[in-house]
């Protein structure tokens, strides 16, 4: 059992500032996301785009904005669950909660911040009518362990940088390796697109362009699959595996089964106070709250984390007497024992 | 004339017949949200970039629309439901050119 003060729920940008803003307060904390990387959004949909209205950056990359987040928050030694998704959450005696991944890990903390976004992510995929009979049969929408694919014949569909990277990196070790995209042109990063250019011509990948995987064979497992070539000629591909790659996409998933008001896909909070789902003790921050006048944007994310914090310091310690502090006067104590303060004024006596 | 009108079927089959302003520099998905015809969170998840095709719809009537940029030709070659009439709404600004646009909002995926 992982235990904490605040349990965060989405590692995005405002799931990271929270445990800067807790850390001043003392307060650890550990993240939950179902990515398999910090950063949500930032770094799962748009890590080499630019953003303009973070305070005092005129211009930052979202990959960039998570580094520097990572940074920040690198001396309050975050613990993180990354590649599960939060699933159950049960409130016990004491008013403290046990929340449970999809994998079984457990967390145990007083407090729960939902910081998920628009919710996880979760893979895209294509509607072929009978492609839920064969999930974990040989349809896989994610690779986990490359090896299932050894000496296999398999078929990626997709045309961005995982489908890509996949078929490159499964030559190696699966016995046959195609490709099959609606268009001849690739969306991935270009060293990618040539070293699957550099395969093909190497036979080591074959690539079905501009074709669509319309159905799947078999009985139980995967056996094959038909495409439809150029809009019309059918060609039936014997497979072991079908892996279609089209992206990620996010959904509220199972935290709108906790018992929490839900309006428009989002979380009511109040935002008079402090953040406050209507269950006390978990907290919802970010683009995935909602209150009269909310602005899904980074920055509000940051505030909301801030009051939030201090809401929870509160609950977690009701006697304690506390002001807050400016950094700039108290510095910043990390738990890893690291201490950045301001420096102290030079006095020198002119004779 | 700054508002223009746009008739937009829903995913629900509903028909809505809207204005939308030329001078707010906003696209059709733009629209789509600010009407709440499609529920929030299920449009405009990239929030305009052409990452995703959450706003992917149907062009029903014969206007002529700004040509395809790369990034929502390829991202429409990895959506789903897509038919020869495809575009993403993001990617389509109001313009007094489109008055008397016609659309269908493609199926959530």
């Amino acid at each position: 059992m992982i235990k904490t003060d605040i349990l965060i729920i989405g590692a995005g940008p405002t799931g990271l500032f929270t445990v800067f803003e807790a850390g001043l307060l003392k307060l650890k904390c550990h993240l939950i996301d179902a990515l398999p990387q910090p950063g949500g959004q930032c770094s799962e949909i748009y890590p080499k785009k630019p953003i303009y209205d973070i305070p005092a950056y005129p211009e930052i990359l979202a990959g960039d904005l998570t580094d520097k987040l990572l940074e920040q928050i690198k001396a309050f030694e975050p613990g993180f669950t990354l590649g599960e998704r939060a699933e159950t959450i049960e409130k016990l005696e004491d008013d403290t909660f046990i929340v449970t991944t999809n994998k079984g890990t457990k967390h145990h903390a007083p407090i729960v911040a939902i910081a998920g976004g628009l919710g996880s992510f979760e893979p895209r995929k294509p509607p072929i009518p009978n492609i839920a009979d064969f999930e974990d049969a040989g349809v896989e929408y994610i690779i986990r362990d490359p090896e299932v694919y050894r000496d296999k014949k398999v078929v990626i569909a997709g045309g961005g940088d995982s489908a890509l990277d996949w078929a490159i990196f499964l030559t190696d070790i699966a016995s046959e390796v195609s490709l099959v995209h609606r268009r001849n042109e690739f969306r991935g990063a270009l060293d990618s697109v040539d070293k699957v250019q550099e395969l093909k011509d190497a036979g080591k990948i074959t690539m079905i362009t501009p074709a669509e995987v319309t159905g799947i064979l078999g009985d139980e497992k995967v056996t094959g699959v038909s495409i439809v070539k150029n809009g019309e000629e059918k060609i039936k591909l014997e497979v072991d595996h079908f892996i279609p790659l089209f992206g990620l996409s996010p959904k509220l998933g199972p935290i709108a089964n906790w018992g929490l008001d839900i309006e428009k896909n989002a979380i009511k909070v109040n935002n008079a106070l402090d953040y406050q789902t209507n269950i006390p003790g978990i907290y919802a921050i970010g683009d995935v709250n909602t209150y009269p006048g909310k602005l899904k944007l980074i920055l509000c994310g940051f505030h909301e984390a801030t009051i939030m914090c201090q809401s929870a310091y509160k609950r977690i310690h009701p006697n304690k007497k506390y002001v807050m502090k400016y950094t700039t006067v108290g510095g910043v104590e990390g738990f890893d024992g690291s201490k950045k303060e301001a420096p102290k004024a030079v006095v020198k006596k002119i004779e | 004339m700054s508002d223009i009108s746009i008739k937009i079927t829903d995913r629900n089959g509903a028909l809505h017949e809207i204005l939308a302003p030329t001078d707010m520099a906003m696209n059709i998905m733009e629209v789509v949200r600010s009407y709440e015809l499609a529920e929030e969170g299920t449009i405009g998840v990239c929030g305009g970039m052409a990452m995703c095709a959450s706003c992917q719809c149907y062009i029903t009537s014969d206007h002529e629309l700004p040509e395809m940029n790369p990034d929502e030709d390829l991202m429409l070659a990895e959506a789903f439901y897509v038919q020869n009439n495809s575009r993403l709404g993001c990617q389509i600004h109001i313009t007094s050119a489109l008055d008397g646009l016609e659309i269908e909002l493609a199926p959530e995926s």
